[in-house]
């Protein structure tokens, strides 16, 4: 279908104004491979310093790039599947909030006023902008949600009446709809609790309470990212596996997408797990519901799997009796038409499968006592957010932009290969932060300087050798991401061939049942909304009421004096609550 | 559901409440638990060692940017350490390599665990979430001496 105008301009200013930025997220991840292992001892390199761009790094890869890739494959999704018009006025006010949103919290950033890290726990405290600008993207990416998503797709079940919107369309709808449900804790934490002390307007704030916000929605926000991608799972990569393949059903899908609305919630105390001031037993509740949202991707490994060997076996009779030989006719590598993408999903996958099983380990419970804040934990994620989602979405990425400016895919070879190295990267990245993690090797800590420089008293030689690995691992992973980027930048400059055109490979459905429950949303986001606040109530009872004695004021990460409120007053309060 | 749907479906659903038992166990029967809510003991502005029989000690630990209070110590082995954790300004984690003490130290709260250590040895202790510009700094270790060594 043919795109013009500025819905098309708006879509390519979505993927490609995160990417640029997604290059010093790279860069930064390469910079703290370098810094952990000791190559680099310094506290900064080239102006900016090591948490500060461990922030930038966060910031940019999971917040920027996810956020605004999502919004542009939903609109993308929304335009070519329910073949109606987007409202220009509404993806401009949307894209540019996105855009000056990133520019205030990158200024903070780079100006070193906000080296809070992407979790930003609070009491430390950035410069207003970083919050303020944060909080401008997120309300860009819902607009398209509420002004061209959902009434176009009210119009569409108008004019199809008793039929199934399509797959991809219900996907992205479903996903964005979480992400609103999401938002609402971390906006209730920034709005009140942040900003307010972030501007001076209150000298102190409760930090137990600001963690539990901010979790309530720091996990949710992971299938936020992943749902996208098992879109392009479902939809694109049965299709173009073999050119003519099927899914194996659209039924298990749409239930494993709400599986996802069901249990997505009522999971983030499984990131409290080691933190006084919430009962055990509401954690273990929690990791109750962190293994049930397993279940929807255990679900979506069988059908992805049972979608390829089907597809496979119907297009090579040879295989069909075979267990695992279809497997090798799987187009790992190729360049003929658009199977180039097949590498992206399957690398991807294959990453994925790691992840799940660390992520396991991490939920659960006492378990987590062994990795907890190790580098265990960004060696999982980078095999999840960094692995199948990142993969997917610099795959579709790149085949929105050729339909999108009408170009042929520049570089196809090294566009194949890209995955591949990421793949073999971050599989030592994760084999070695793994392996350090269990030994105890903290995350988020510049290593280089003390535990691992022979010079220092609390150099660590057991943590050396796996540092060194990350080293080697970041390097693949980069050189993947060059190369992705010659065929990526090749591919804008070079000269149009085609029409602007927007479409994705789309697979019919092998079992394809009616399934009425499947297709009405709202039940399932009632009975979710209250599992999640149901959920909440007792942690956030213990977070304000019984397990946190006082607030705390506000500090900066330079210096150990409170920047919200003089000590003096810190101490009165102290002797007060002594007294009492 | 066709039957090879249904099976994957029934093993996905096994397998994960076979692990959640697994943790229920681990959790009650064998005592391995998260640390405890502690609502009855108020922070302390102090950290310290108190010991309560040859073999029975409670540290309070207070973690500040960017040290802990106390420093190092030294226990006999075999001791049986309660230890309590507050923060004296921002988050800071605390975690000593091989046992499974893992704890966040948040202002405002206490964190408690009880650890026995059986083995002679040099526990390192590390601040493992970030708390500013010193936090690779911030580390500690418990000393534990065996008999032959007294
Ligand atoms: C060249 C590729 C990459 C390398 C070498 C790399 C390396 C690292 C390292 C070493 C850390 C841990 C730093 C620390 O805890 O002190 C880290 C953290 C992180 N990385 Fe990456 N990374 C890469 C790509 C990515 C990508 C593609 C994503 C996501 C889309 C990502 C997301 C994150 C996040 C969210 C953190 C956690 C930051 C924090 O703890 O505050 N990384 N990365
Ligand atoms: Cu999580
Ligand atoms: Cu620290």
């Amino acid at each position: 279908m043919r795109v013009e105008g500025s819905v098309k301009t708006v879509i390519l200013g979505e993927i490609i104004f995160p990417i640029v930025l997604l290059i010093f997220g790279i860069y930064h991840g390469l910079m703290q491979v370098l810094y952990r292992a000791g190559v680099i001892k310094d506290m900064s390199f080239l102006g900016i310093e090591y948490y500060q761009g461990l922030t930038l790094h966060g910031v940019i890869n999971v917040v920027v790039f996810t956020t605004m890739i999502i919004v542009a494959f939903g609109n993308a999704v929304f335009l070519y599947y329910l073949k109606k018009p987007l409202r220009p006025a509404v993806q401009w006010v949307s894209f540019l909030l996105m855009v000056v949103g990133t520019l205030m919290a990158a200024w903070a950033m780079f100006a070193g006023k906000a080296n809070v890290l992407y979790t930003f726990y609070y009491p430390l405290i950035a410069h207003p902008a970083f919050y303020i600008g944060a909080a401008l993207l997120l309300v860009g990416s819902v607009i398209p949600l509420f002004f061209d998503w959902v009434p176009n797709y009210i119009a569409w079940r108008k004019e199809h009446p008793g039929e199934k919107v399509p797959l991809a369309v219900f996907g992205m709808l479903v996903n964005h709809i979480m992400w609103v449900i999401m938002l609402v804790p971390v906006v209730i934490e920034v709005l009140f609790q942040l900003i307010p002390v972030s501007l001076g307007l209150i000298p102190e704030t409760n930090p137990s309470l600001s963690r539990t916000l901010f979790w309530a929605f720091g996990h949710p926000v992971v299938y936020f990212w992943l749902l996208p991608a098992y879109v392009m799972l479902y939809t694109i990569l049965p299709k173009i596996v073999t050119g003519e393949g099927k899914l194996y059903s659209d039924s298990a899908a749409r239930f494993a997408f709400l599986l996802f609305v069901l249990f997505s919630f009522p999971v983030g105390l499984h990131h409290q797990y080691t933190e006084p001031g919430i009962t055990n037993s509401y954690k273990l509740i929690h990791a109750f519901f962190t293994l049930g949202v397993a279940v929807p991707s255990l679900i979506t490994a069988f059908t992805v799997a049972a979608s390829l060997e089907y597809s496979i076996k119907s297009k090579y009779p040879e295989v069909r009796n075979s267990l695992f030989y279809w497997w090798t006719k799987i187009p790992y590598i190729s360049l003929e038409g658009d199977k180039w993408l097949v590498s992206y999903f399957m690398a991807g996958l294959l990453l994925f499968l790691a992840g799940g099983i660390t992520g396991i380990v991490n939920a659960s419970y006492n378990l987590n006592l062994v990795v907890h804040n190790t580098s265990f934990v960004p060696g999982h994620f980078h095999t999840t957010v960094g692995g199948l989602v990142t993969l997917s979405f610099l795959g579709i990425s790149l085949y929105m932009v050729s339909k999108l400016m009408g170009k042929d895919i520049r570089f196809k070879g090294l566009a194949v290969i890209a995955p591949w190295l990421w793949w073999q990267g971050m599989l030592i990245f994760e084999y070695a932060m793994s392996m350090a993690g269990i030994h105890g090797f903290p995350r988020r800590t510049n290593t280089g300087i003390s535990y691992l420089n022979p010079e220092s008293p609390l150099y660590r030689p057991e943590w050396v050798g796996y540092a060194e690995l990350t080293v080697l691992a970041g390097f693949i992973i980069v050189l993947g991401f060059v190369f992705w980027a010659i065929s990526f930048f090749g591919t804008i400059l070079s000269p149009k061939v085609r029409e602007s055109t927007i479409e994705f490979p789309t697979a019919p459905a092998l079992h394809d049942e009616k399934a009425p429950a499947l297709n009405r949303l709202t039940p399932w986001f009632v009975v979710s909304v209250l599992l999640f606040v149901i959920s909440y109530i007792p942690a956030i009872y213990d977070v304000t009421k019984r397990g946190v004695f006082f607030d705390s004021p506000g500090y900066n990460d330079k210096s150990p004096v409170p920047i919200t409120k003089p000590q003096s007053a810190k101490e009165d309060q102290r002797n007060t609550a002594e007294a009492k | 559901m066709d039957r090879a749907e249904r099976g994957a479906f029934i093993t996905a659903v096994a397998f994960m409440g076979f692990f959640f038992a697994l943790i229920v166990y681990a959790a009650k029967g064998l005592n391995i638990d998260v640390p405890t809510c502690i609502t009855d003991v108020k922070p302390f502005t102090q950290g310290q060692v108190i010991q309560h029989a040859p073999d029975r000690y409670e540290i309070h630990y207070l973690a500040k940017m960017w040290y802990f209070e106390p420093a190092d110590v030294e226990l006999p082995v075999g001791s049986t350490v309660d230890i309590y954790l507050t923060s004296g300004d921002v988050i800071h984690g605390f975690k000593i390599d091989g046992t499974n003490v893992n704890l966040m130290a948040i202002p405002g709260t206490v964190a408690y665990a009880r650890v026995k250590f059986d083995k002679p040895g040099v526990y390192h202790i590390v601040c493992h979430e970030y708390c500013g510009i010193g936090h690779q700094n911030m580390a500690t270790k418990i000393i534990v001496k065996g008999g032959e060594q007294q």
